[in-house]
């Protein structure tokens, strides 16, 4: 048993945790960070990036498929396209490494120890750390909880060899031929798209009424379209009930019971957080249903324990816990700083591509402000017509007494880049007039923000 | 190009320095002939130095605050050889023909530009002047709960670290969006209390405020009255119902037509009854000769309040004026000193002074004497009180007088002597109209 002290220990090297973590070394503060699996967390190891690396794989291979297909319009054809899917993963794990060892390297340059093993809470100020080699018992004066969260299990479909979150689904020996995923969230959609791209019969589950049931109709209708296009089956208003001999028992909207073919059925009903581990239970913080409860500066209701990242609430988005990461590193370090960001943006991996950004129509009636909205289609952008890429979108949401944006949104391929001019659009406090007033640069898929704004203003020019 | 060296013109009387209060240009500025360069501040008053040449400003004599020799280089301007040479050859007549004038010329002929002056002099005094262009107004309508202020998230963060609340900030952008400059604005002008919301006030960061111009002759005239004067202060109370019963009856028969009467002019008038008899008291001590100088005439200094500071506009020859004389010239004198119009020697000579705070007067005050005087008369507040007149408790309106005296020369048998005078004058007040 080793004894440490420490300005801060975070717990959970996610990107909340580690963020916070290499800022607050930067900040000249005597920084602990505990992770118990890899460092990354969720989104470098069995997220956000291996599902990107896996949608960009099957992406390639189906562009390949359609031209073998002879389906091109580009005149370009290609034979017996195949694939080695081990290869794939292979190809895949390389980047997580690369990225998690790269993670390590950065808390190692700014000054943070980083430990490997499982934390405890002993008390509010102490932590006892437990690593294959090592025990450690750490008093901190600041402890930041980022401990993120976790696929939710359906207990009538426990997770093992053929039920599987998404993690398993993307570490899958060979590509199934027939995938039954339950639940029609981004997660599902994204991973089922990629699958049904790399050639299996995909079959979409979902309780509601729609898929993606965040977004409004018009936003999800390309994604829609192009499911079908790759022949992906999806069921509303349709109950997961259990496992059959072979697939998945469902109940639909009549009552009616049927078996969905399948070899492996992929459960993506949500994530929760983890808050019940590491001994957080007895701290007997105020809790928000699973989530800790936290203020506008990531406090917790305990004196010096901090909580940022999915095991705070939603929207449970890797920036989000970077930002908060961020912030109480600063905090920490004595700064005045407190979460006033205008919008958290965020984008949906599916084909096409959505993004959104700040308030739709619906969120700003509900909100009972007048707004006024433009729309511009990728039908019209020379852009998209050079990629093959005319369905979409981008809208634009002001305020009717001062045009000063409130919400922007899009749907396209490759529209998750243009996540970033609209996040500064928000945040700058732009008005359409700025984004109309901003040249953009042609040919590009970004004038369609730009006409957007224009159509607001009842002058848009291309349409 | 010719190079015009416009010099700090003799402002006052025979001074031999002047304050530079504000610039009105700077550095690289187009100006034209006429335009006003800067304002300088002599003991009294503040003078606006206009420009002889229209041209562009190249160099300028200090910052505010400096004080500047008469005759010496004030500003540079840069001009055409035609105006440079036109300008000279002002110049010379000037000199040879109107020497004497030349120093009250800015001052009476740009009146209106004065006005100007007086109202950037505030904002000189406690803002830096290149952001005392943009309007640091406070937010006129509250935010909406649940509106944020617009602003980047760099503005957002500057706010915060100097403890700004940012739904307290117009800004100047559209939509209001807030920008640097308007917290730089912001945070340059002296905060105000919050709008009523409950909240106590945002936290202020520390401020330095330079002490210049009218604050500074202030400072300076107090510290020598308050540090060379041995003061003694007597107060005493004074039954006001007759006089009071008088005003009024005066007012009601008179108000219309020869203006309204305060308890002023009848304390102007007591005090010269006063002084009559103690010509010692209406005086002035120059310390350094020696000499205390009784003057014949009364010149009583009213201590003003004005926008910038204190002043003691001068009510002259007090002694031969009647009682509406004595108010109408009050009125005067305290307006032309308030709005900035008040000539030199409106505001010297005083020989004996009165000072009150009107409804604010308080039971009792420490008046400091207006050196070189020896005497001040300090009113204070008027209540009515239950007064014993040996048989029951009474109302009457009771005012304190507290009165100073420069105790080197005045004893104080001779002090209370006097303010027993004023009392006798002015709960009898038909004594201020007999001549004894």
């Amino acid at each position: 048993m080793e004894n440490l002290t420490c300005k801060l220990l975070v717990i959970g090297g996610g990107p909340g945790g580690y963020v916070c973590a290499i800022r607050a070394a930067q900040l000249g503060i005597e920084t602990i960070i505990v992770e118990e699996r890899a460092y990354g967390g969720t989104c470098l190891t069995v997220g956000c990036i291996p599902s990107k690396a896996l949608i960009h794989a099957a992406d390639e291979f189906a562009r390949l498929t359609s031209y073998a297909e002879g389906k091109s319009a580009l005149g370009i054809s290609a034979k017996n396209p195949s694939m080695d899917f081990p290869k794939t993963l292979a190809w895949k794990d390389g980047i997580v490494d690369r990225l998690t060892g790269g993670v390590k390297g950065l808390l190692k340059k700014a000054g943070a120890k980083a430990i490997e093993g499982t934390a405890t809470f002993i008390d509010g100020k102490t932590v006892r750390v437990e690593s294959n080699d090592a025990s450690y018992e750490i008093a901190a004066e600041n402890v930041v909880i980022a401990t993120g969260s976790e696929p939710v299990e359906l207990p009538f479909l426990p997770f093992g060899d053929t039920v599987i979150d998404s993690t398993g689904a993307l570490a899958l020996p060979k590509i199934p031929e027939r995938l039954a995923i339950v639940g029609g969230g981004y997660i599902g959609l994204e991973i089922g798209t990629a699958y049904a791209k790399l050639g299996s019969d995909v079959t979409i589950v979902e309780a509601e009424k729609r898929i993606l049931p965040q977004y409004d109709v018009a936003l999800t209708k390309p994604v829609l379209k192009s499911l079908a296009d790759f022949g992906v089956t999806v069921m509303t208003e349709t109950k997961a009930k259990g496992l059959a001999s072979k697939g998945l028992e469902v109940e639909k909207s009549d009552g009616s019971a049927e078996v969905v073919a399948a070899e492996r059925i992929l459960v993506t009903v949500g994530r929760r957080p983890r808050s019940k581990g590491a001994g957080i239970p007895d701290l007997d913080l105020t809790m928000d249903r699973n989530f800790i409860a936290i203020d506008s500066q990531c406090r917790t209701s305990m004196r010096g324990i901090y909580a940022i990242g999915d095991v705070t609430g939603e929207p449970m988005l890797a920036h989000r816990a970077m930002a908060q990461g961020e912030m109480v590193a600063e905090i920490v370090a004595g700064g005045k700083r407190e979460w006033d960001k205008v919008a958290i943006p965020a984008v949906c991996f599916t084909e096409p591509e959505i993004v959104t950004c700040g308030l739709s129509p619906e969120e700003a009636k509900a909100r009972d402000i007048d707004v006024i909205t433009g729309q511009f289609p990728f039908t019209a952008n020379g852009r998209a017509m050079t990629m093959e890429s005319e369905a979409g979108f981008v809208r634009v949401v002001a305020r009717e007494k001062d045009h000063v944006i409130l919400g922007i949104q899009a749907v396209g391929r490759g529209v998750a880049e243009l996540s970033a001019a609209f996040a500064l659009a928000l945040e700058m406090g732009a008005r359409l007039e700025d984004i109309a007033g901003t040249i953009h640069a042609h040919p590009t898929q970004s004038e369609g923000f730009l006409e957007a704004a224009l159509s607001a203003l009842g002058h848009a020019l291309h349409i | 190009m010719a190079k015009v060296t416009i010099k700090l013109p003799d402002v006052g009387e025979g001074i031999a320095e002047a304050e530079l209060t504000e610039w009105a240009v700077k550095v690289g500025d187009e100006i034209q002939e006429d335009d006003v360069l800067g304002t300088v501040m002599t003991d009294k008053a503040a003078v606006e130095v206009p420009s002889s040449v229209s041209g562009k400003v190249v160099w300028l004599a200090g910052e505010p605050g400096d004080t500047l020799a008469i005759g010496s280089k004030f500003v540079e301007i840069e001009t055409s050889d035609e105006e440079a040479a036109a300008a000279e050859e002002r110049m010379a007549e000037k000199e040879s023909e109107e020497p004497a004038e030349s120093p009250e010329k800015p001052a009476e002929s740009e009146e209106p530009k004065l006005d100007k002056a007086e109202k950037h002099a505030p904002a000189a005094a406690s803002s830096k002047p290149e952001t005392s262009s943009v309007p640091a107004k406070p937010r006129t309508t509250p935010l909406a709960s649940g509106d944020r202020p617009l602003a980047s998230p760099a503005v957002r963060q500057r706010a915060r670290d100097a403890g700004i609340d940012l739904r307290l900030v117009a800004g100047s952008g559209p939509a209001g969006r807030i920008s640097h400059a308007d917290l730089d604005a912001w945070i340059a002008q002296p905060q105000t209390a919050g709008f009523g919301s409950g909240r106590p006030n945002v936290q202020r960061s520390d401020e330095d405020v330079k002490v210049i111009g009218m604050r500074k002759r202030i400072a300076e005239k107090m510290s020598i009255s308050a540090s060379r004067i041995p003061h003694i202060t007597i107060v005493e109370e004074i039954d006001v119902t007759d006089l009071e019963a008088l005003r009024e009856k005066l007012n009601a028969q008179h108000a219309k037509e020869r203006g309204k009467l305060t308890i002023l002019p009848f304390l102007v008038r007591a005090i010269c009854k006063a002084v009559a008899e103690q010509p010692g008291l209406n005086a002035t001590f120059d310390d350094e000769a020696g000499v205390i100088h009784q003057s014949g005439a009364v010149h009583v200094g009213i201590a003003t309040q004005t926008p910038n500071g204190l002043t003691v506009p001068v009510v002259r020859n007090a002694e031969t004026m009647s009682l509406w004389d004595t108010a109408g010239e009050i009125v005067r004198l305290a307006e032309a000193a308030r709005s900035g119009k008040a000539k030199r020697e409106e505001l010297s000579g005083s020989t004996i002074s009165i000072t009150s705070l009107g409804p604010l007067g308080a039971i009792a005050t420490t008046p400091i004497i207006n050196h070189p005087e020896v005497a001040i008369v300090g009113v204070n507040k008027m209540a009515m009180r239950p007064v014993w007149d040996g048989q029951d408790f009474v109302p009457r309106k009771i005012m304190n007088l507290s009165s100073s005296f420069d105790h080197r020369v005045i004893d104080g048998w001779d002090a209370a002597v006097f303010v027993r005078k004023l009392k006798d004058l002015i709960e009898t007040p038909a004594l201020l109209f007999i001549d004894a």
